[in-house]
């Protein structure tokens, strides 16, 4: 499927109006809390004020007691014999013996209304025997730290080893030794990143139904509405093909919408009730409490380095927890991308997973990548300092191209990440002045992109128009991008198409909207959908006409004879072919069944300039520049839109957002009053440049975008700021008071 | 706990429901009148995402009682479009791409009209804090503030 690099399209690369736009701008779309069903019961979860506490006892009758009290669940109502990360699932779900973490769910309710389920869930009495916790990831992997999950460890770790470690990883290739020694520099630092929280705007909310005959029906806000429905089924012991899983709209995912939290408890609730539909809508303090933040992070890091400025040789070692689960933090991922960027003769990745008293980590945006180029980017920031090197021509010597062998082990195919060093070489951004207190940052991100398990089904109208039926819920835009890509393949106007994002009954499986590969995966199976449909309409008219189906090509939404037949019969339109498809064969459809192979990493490059008041140890961000490879871009304001968007993410994390645990263990910031996202009027516009290196494993190049913006705000700002007060932070958020401390320290010497 | 019959105006009709006098504003819109495009993110008035206009005084209607709204005027995101007509901050929001995943937009279309009703002719900053109060975690909010000043200058064009 080589692409041609130099192809002109007629719609891709337009920026048409959204399809579901109208619906949104009027608040006629409906998200996961805004439907009712008849007969409908509202819940509410009970959960562990501690964050480390034995379950002695739960008792119900007061709950129950209360009038309009329909069912109370507790682990009792769940089925017992789960492993792996099915127990994992169900324990997150609902707490067996011990609550683990603050928030940690322990029973819930279902009430004939919202304030009745709330009441009844005060109600339910709960008796806790107080045990040791950590929330610390340096703390949590001491010898002498309390064991959260004795026996959890899996194989990878040596026996005596502290006991809340229970995963390593270990990979890498080179001669490390001789990769120091051939450097003019060698540095060694440690870095600290706080977990954050996707922050998506709408809460966690479904609505379920399930019947004592298992078959169920739920409505939910997800990424993914197949993992729903396997978690679900996998969690609650029923059938996954007897429950519907119908996706609503979406309020934000960025990964936190991949997986189940309370979305079981409806199901488990609904068949206590005798089958009645319950509506479960997390507080925004449940969201942060109970869903998965990302995970928090400890890291060694050690490069050699050139006086000229080549890289010889690296070493991480990195230390993260993900709550009390194994598997549950991003490390492997976290290793993978460190050095991504590069090409290191002589590299080595050392991970250390922790259990500790926080809630599940769940995927958020390049999950562990931004962590790893904190760490990574900071350190090749502080030596291009120190051997006054320009940081973009030090990327530029060491950048990975086609045919560098990965530092996570495959070789690359074509990438973008020489020609985004060079558009951001040139960029008018870089060469501003700055004045007193302010300094320009650079730093370089990678995420991988995936293709998953994809399923797209597409039918032809009696009039011509098209249906693309799809299982990637569109979080930003993505049936815009699908609806362009089918109507450039079938030739026909970008409106003639209705992309309909489908409940699990409707078509085969699919893999949620995550790794970035909605446009890219969805894309690529709706384009062989609507090529195969192309096949089927060239047959009929080639039946209508007598000649053979070869001799009948697809040009401009008909089918046209060629070659010899050139010219003998006027072309056949999409239109006439679907209004005589009925007596010609039956409907025409087309559909692509595939785990999507063909990704293509996507590169960026960020720089930023900011301002540090020495006051007050603020940062304002004057300007920001994000330069990224898409592949293609098929509509270029929601890639500019998942650019800028990954950034401001990216800008929170460095500046302001952080989980803060008490001695207690308990979360202190569980509000947006205290967990400080960006506003507005933090933040300048954020600049952008689309770099185009055409994927060669996308009909149209696509690579995918959501991600990899997210990766370099977090060095990009500490180099930024570094280059501002000369002040080298190695821990995240750099808060005002951070900041101010740091200032305050070197001023008292 | 006994329920308080509350009449009050919203987009322009009149309505009736009965409100637990625990429930909020948001809450009588969303469970009461079915008017669900005000959205419920935080509860605490710290997102926006529930903003609308209470005798043109925008407010987050997650900290205002249902019961509160007796007698009152209050204006949604479903009143914003005139008939067919969408208002020329809808049109821009969707012609610039100012949403992704559209969580937000109700509350920041209603808090950018009142920002508009009040200064027809705002700066780049002017809109950036007069939309502090709304969070956005998709865009970065870079094609918000451009279709709003594009809306703006439309509408003053118009007049
Ligand atoms: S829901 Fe009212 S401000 Fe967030
Ligand atoms: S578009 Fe998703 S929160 Fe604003």
């Amino acid at each position: 499927m080589a692409k041609d690099e130099t192809a002109t399209f007629r719609l891709i690369g337009t920026r048409p109006d959204r399809p579901d736009g109208l619906d949104k701008v009027t608040g006629r779309a409906r998200y996961g809390a805004d439907v009712q069903a008849p007969g409908m019961l509202h819940g509410a979860v009970v959960r562990s004020p501690h964050a480390h506490a034995r379950i002695l006892r739960i008792d119900a009758s007061k709950a129950l007691a209360l009038d309009g009290v329909k069912a109370v669940v507790t682990r009792a109502d769940l089925p017992s014999g789960l492993t792996g990360e099915d127990w994992n699932l169900q324990e997150n779900t609902l707490a067996g013996e011990v609550a683990l973490y603050d928030g940690h769910a322990v029973a819930a309710v279902a009430a004939t209304s919202k304030l009745r389920a709330q009441d009844a869930a005060r109600l339910v009495e709960v008796e806790y025997e107080i045990l040791p916790h950590v929330t610390d990831v340096d703390e949590a992997i001491r010898p002498d730290a309390p064991a959260i999950r004795p026996g959890a460890a899996d194989h990878s770790v040596p026996t005596g080893s502290p006991p809340n470690l229970v995963r390593q990883i270990d990979f890498g290739h080179g001669d490390l030794e001789a990769g120091f020694a051939a450097a003019d520099l060698v540095r060694e630092q440690t870095y600290r990143t706080e977990a954050t929280h996707q922050g998506y705007i709408e809460p966690q909310a479904c609505l379920g139904q399930l019947g004592a005959d298992g078959k169920g029906e739920m409505w939910v806000c997800t990424q993914g509405q197949w993992y729903i429905r396997r978690m679900c089924a996998a969690v609650l012991g029923i059938e996954a093909a007897q429950l519907r899983v119908t996706p609503s709209e979406i309020g934000g995912g960025f990964g936190g919408k991949t997986t189940i939290f309370m979305e079981p408890l409806a199901l488990a609730l609904s068949r206590k009730a005798g089958g009645r539909p319950v509506k479960l809508v997390m507080s925004r303090a449940e969201v942060m409490r109970a869903t998965g933040p990302t995970g928090s992070a400890s890291m060694d890091v050690k490069l050699g380095m050139t006086a000229e400025g080549m890289i010889t040789a690296a070493k991480v070692t990195f230390r993260m927890q993900g709550g009390p689960f194994v598997g549950a933090s991003p490390v492997g991922e976290a290793l993978s991308c460190a050095l991504a960027c590069y090409t290191v003769p002589a590299v080595h990745h050392l991970g250390l997973e922790v259990l500790a008293n926080r809630p599940k980590a769940a995927a958020y945006r390049a999950p562990g990548a931004p962590m790893a180029a904190f760490a990574v980017e900071s350190l090749l920031d502080e030596m291009c300092r120190e051997l006054q090197l320009d940081p973009i021509e030090v990327r530029l010597k060491n950048a990975a191209h086609e045919g560098t062998k990965a530092s996570y082990g495959p070789t690359y195919k074509r990438i973008g990440l020489v020609e985004t060093l060079q558009a951001t070489k040139t960029h008018p951004n870089l060469s501003l002045p700055l004045g007193p207190n302010q300094g320009r940052g650079v730093a370089a991100g990678f995420w991988f992109n995936h293709g998953g398990e994809t399923s797209v089904s597409l039918a032809i109208g009696e009039d011509g128009t098209v249906q693309v039926s799809i299982g990637t819920p569109d979080i930003g835009g993505s049936r815009a991008s699908l609806a362009l890509m089918v109507a450039e393949t079938l030739g026909i106007p970008y409106e003639n198409v209705r992309v309909n994002v489908v409940e699990t009954g409707a078509l085969g499986v699919n893999e949620p909207t995550h790794g970035s590969r909605a446009t890219f995966a969805s894309g690529k199976a709706a384009v062989e959908s609507a090529r195969q449909a192309i096949a089927q309409m060239c047959r009929r008219a080639a039946a209508a006409w007598g000649i053979d189906p070869d001799a009948v090509e697809w040009r401009d939404g008909a089918a046209v004879p060629s070659g010899d037949n050139a010219g003998k019969f006027p072309p056949m339109t999409i239109a006439e072919i679907g209004a005589a498809m009925g007596s010609t064969g039956g409907p025409i459809s087309g559909h692509h069944e595939t785990t999507a192979g063909g990704v293509g990493a996507s590169f960026g490059v960020h720089v930023v300039d900011v301002e540090v008041d020495p006051e007050t140890g603020r940062t304002t961000v004057l300007r920001y520049l994000v330069v990224q490879d898409a592949g293609r871009a098929i509509h270029p304001a929601y890639v500019e839109g998942q650019y800028q968007g990954g950034a401001a993410q990216g800008i929170g994390w460095a500046l302001n957002e952080e989980y803060v645990y008490g001695a207690d263990g308990r979360l202190q910031n569980p509000l947006f009053l205290d967990y400080r996202m960006p506003v507005a009027s933090d933040l300048p516009m954020i600049d952008t440049v689309i770099v185009e290196v055409p994927n060669p494993g996308h009909p149209y190049g696509v690579r995918g975008v959501g991600e990899t913006g997210i990766t370099p705000p977090l060095p990009a700002l500490a180099n930024a700021i570094a280059a501002a007060t000369g002040l080298r932070l190695r821990s995240l958020p750099m808060s005002p008071p951070k900041v101010l401390a740091a200032l305050r320290a070197r001023a008292n010497g | 706990m006994t329920k308080t019959h509350v009449t009050a105006t919203v987009n322009g009709d009149p309505v009736e429901f009965l409100a637990d006098p625990r429930e909020t504003l948001l809450d009588c819109l969303r469970d009461h009148l079915g008017l669900t495009g005000s959205k419920e993110g935080c509860g605490t008035g710290d997102c926006g995402a529930c903003s609308v206009l209470l005798d043109d005084v925008l407010v987050c209607s997650c900290l205002v009682l249902g019961v509160e709204a007796q007698g009152a005027r209050v204006e949604t995101v479903e009143g914003m479009a005139q008939g067919g007509t969408l208002h020329p901050l809808q049109r821009k929001f969707i012609e610039h791409a100012a949403l992704q995943c559209g969580f937000c937009t109700p509350g920041i279309l209603v808090a950018a009209k009142a920002l508009l009703d009040r200064n027809p002719d705002p700066t780049e900053s002017e809109v950036r804090f007069g939309l502090a109060g709304n969070l956005c975690r998709c865009t970065g909010y870079d094609k918000i503030v451009r279709a709003v000043l594009d809306a703006a200058a439309e509408m003053r064009g118009a007049q």
